[in-house]
C-alpha cells in the first residue's frame, strides 16, 4: 500500500482474562476478510487452537478483531505467528506451482502453431 | 444432517446444492472435529494433493483449476487480484485547452479509466508530499488533437467521417512523453494505453482538446481504475453425479462440448 507519513501500530493485543496467555484479541490495523479469513482457516488447522475467529469492529473503519483461545497454557502468540508463516509458505507455493504450470501451458501452445 | 459414518466423508469434501438450499458450506474439516482424522495442517500432505491445471490462456482472459485447497484462501487470493495488485492509471490531468462539449471533469475521469500498458513493478509509489512529478513515479502522457473542416469533403454528404477530420478522440491519439531517463530506461516497451480504439470525446471543427496527463501507481482499495484485472471470480469445481444411465439421443444431448 502507499506509504504513510505518521507510525501506526499495526497490530495491538487486548487480554480479557488477567493472567491466562492462551486468550488473547489482537487488533489487526489496516487489514480485512482478504487476511481475516485465510489466517483463520489456516490457525483453525493447528492443533490446540480451541477457538479462532475474526470480526470487522465496523465497516468504515480497517481494523479487525482476531481472537484466539488456545487449549494447555500455549501462549496465543504463537498460533498466530505459526499461522502467519504457514500462510507465507503456502502463498509462496502456490506462486510457484502456478507459474510452473503457466510456462508449461504457454509452450504446449506453442508448440502446435510451429 | 448427522454425521453418520456413510456420510462423513461427503460432509468433510463436498458443497451439496438442495433444492432450497445449499449445504455443507463451512469447513469442517478442523481437527478435533471427526474423531479418527488427522486435520492438523501438513505442509508436506498439501504440497502433494495440490494442483492447478490451466484451462484457457489468453492475452485478456484466463481460466484455471486450484485442486487441494481451501475456499478461505482462494477468495484471498480473488480480493488481492482486485483490490492490491497495483497498475499504472492516469491520475492528474492537466487541461489547458478543452473547447469538446465533454466537460472537463468528466474527460478526466474518463481518461483515468483507460488503461496503461506500463509494468508497475518498475515504478514507485508517489509520496503524498511531493509536489513534483520524477522519473521513477511518474508517466507523463499527452492529448493534443484539433477537430477542422475536411476541404475534399462533396458538398451533398452528411456522414461526419467525411465531412471532419480528427472528430472523434480515440485512446490512439495519447502519446507518451518520456521525463528523465525515461526514454532510455523503457526505449523498447511502448508506454501507453493498452487499447487503441477507446472514444474518449467527438469534437466538431473548431474544437480541441490540449491535455497533460500524469500517471501514477495506485491500487484497487484506493481507486477501481487501478484495478488490474476487469474482473476475477472463482467458483467451486462442479461434481454432475449421473443417477442412472443414460442413451441414445438424451446422451448426444448431453455430451458436454468444450
Amino acid at each position: 500500500m502507499a506509504g504513510e507519513g505518521e507510525k501506526k501500530p499495526v497490530l495491538e493485543m487486548i487480554q480479557a482474562d488477567g493472567a491466562d496467555e492462551g486468550c488473547v484479541t489482537f487488533v489487526l490495523h489496516d487489514e480485512d476478510h482478504t487476511l481475516g479469513n485465510s489466517l483463520r482457516y489456516m490457525i483453525m488447522k493447528t492443533l490446540d487452537v480451541e477457538f479462532c475467529g475474526y470480526t470487522i469492529t465496523h465497516p468504515s473503519e480497517s481494523k479487525i478483531n482476531f481472537r484466539i483461545q488456545t487449549r494447555g497454557g500455549l501462549p496465543a502468540s504463537e498460533p498466530l505467528r505459526r499461522g502467519l508463516n504457514e500462510l507465507t509458505d503456502v502463498c509462496q507455493h502456490v506462486l510457484n506451482t502456478f507459474q510452473a504450470r503457466v510456462n508449461e501451458f504457454k509452450e504446449g501452445q506453442e508448440q502446435p502453431m510451429e | 444432517m448427522a454425521a453418520t459414518m456413510k456420510n462423513v466423508e461427503e460432509i468433510r469434501s463436498r458443497v451439496i446444492l438442495g433444492e432450497f438450499g445449499v449445504k455443507n458450506v463451512h469447513t469442517s474439516d478442523f481437527p478435533g472435529n471427526y474423531p479418527g482424522y488427522d486435520d492438523t495442517w501438513d505442509m508436506q500432505k498439501f504440497q502433494k494433493n495440490f494442483r492447478i491445471d490451466v484451462v484457457h490462456l489468453d492475452e485478456s482472459s484466463m481460466e484455471f483449476d486450484m485442486v487441494g485447497i481451501d475456499a478461505a484462501i482462494a477468495n484471498a487470493f480473488r480480493r488481492i487480484l482486485l483490490a492490491e495488485v497495483p497498475t499504472m492509471a492516469i491520475e492528474k490531468v492537466f487541461i489547458y485547452n478543452n473547447t469538446s462539449i465533454v466537460q472537463d471533469e468528466v474527460l478526466a475521469h474518463r481518461l483515468g479509466l483507460i488503461p496503461i500498458r506500463a509494468d508497475p513493478r518498475l515504478f514507485e509509489y508517489r509520496n503524498a508530499a511531493e509536489e513534483e512529478a520524477s522519473e521513477i513515479d511518474t508517466i507523463q502522457l499527452q492529448l493534443k488533437i484539433k477537430c477542422s473542416r475536411n476541404p475534399r469533403a462533396s458538398k451533398e454528404s452528411s456522414d461526419p467521417r467525411e465531412l471532419y477530420l480528427n472528430h472523434m478522440v480515440y485512446s490512439r491519439d495519447i502519446k507518451w512523453v518520456p521525463i528523465g531517463n525515461q526514454a532510455d530506461v523503457f526505449a523498447d516497451s511502448s508506454i501507453g494505453p493498452v487499447h487503441d480504439d477507446i472514444l474518449i470525446a467527438q469534437l466538431r471543427p473548431g474544437q480541441e482538446l490540449d491535455i497533460v496527463m500524469h500517471c501514477v501507481k495506485g491500487i484497487g482499495k484506493d481507486h477501481a481504475k487501478f484495478s488490474p484485472v476487469a474482473t476475477a471470480s472463482y467458483r467451486l469445481l462442479p461434481e454432475i453425479t449421473l443417477l442412472e444411465q443414460v442413451e441414445g439421443e438424451k446422451a448426444e444431448q448431453a455430451m458436454i462440448k468444450k
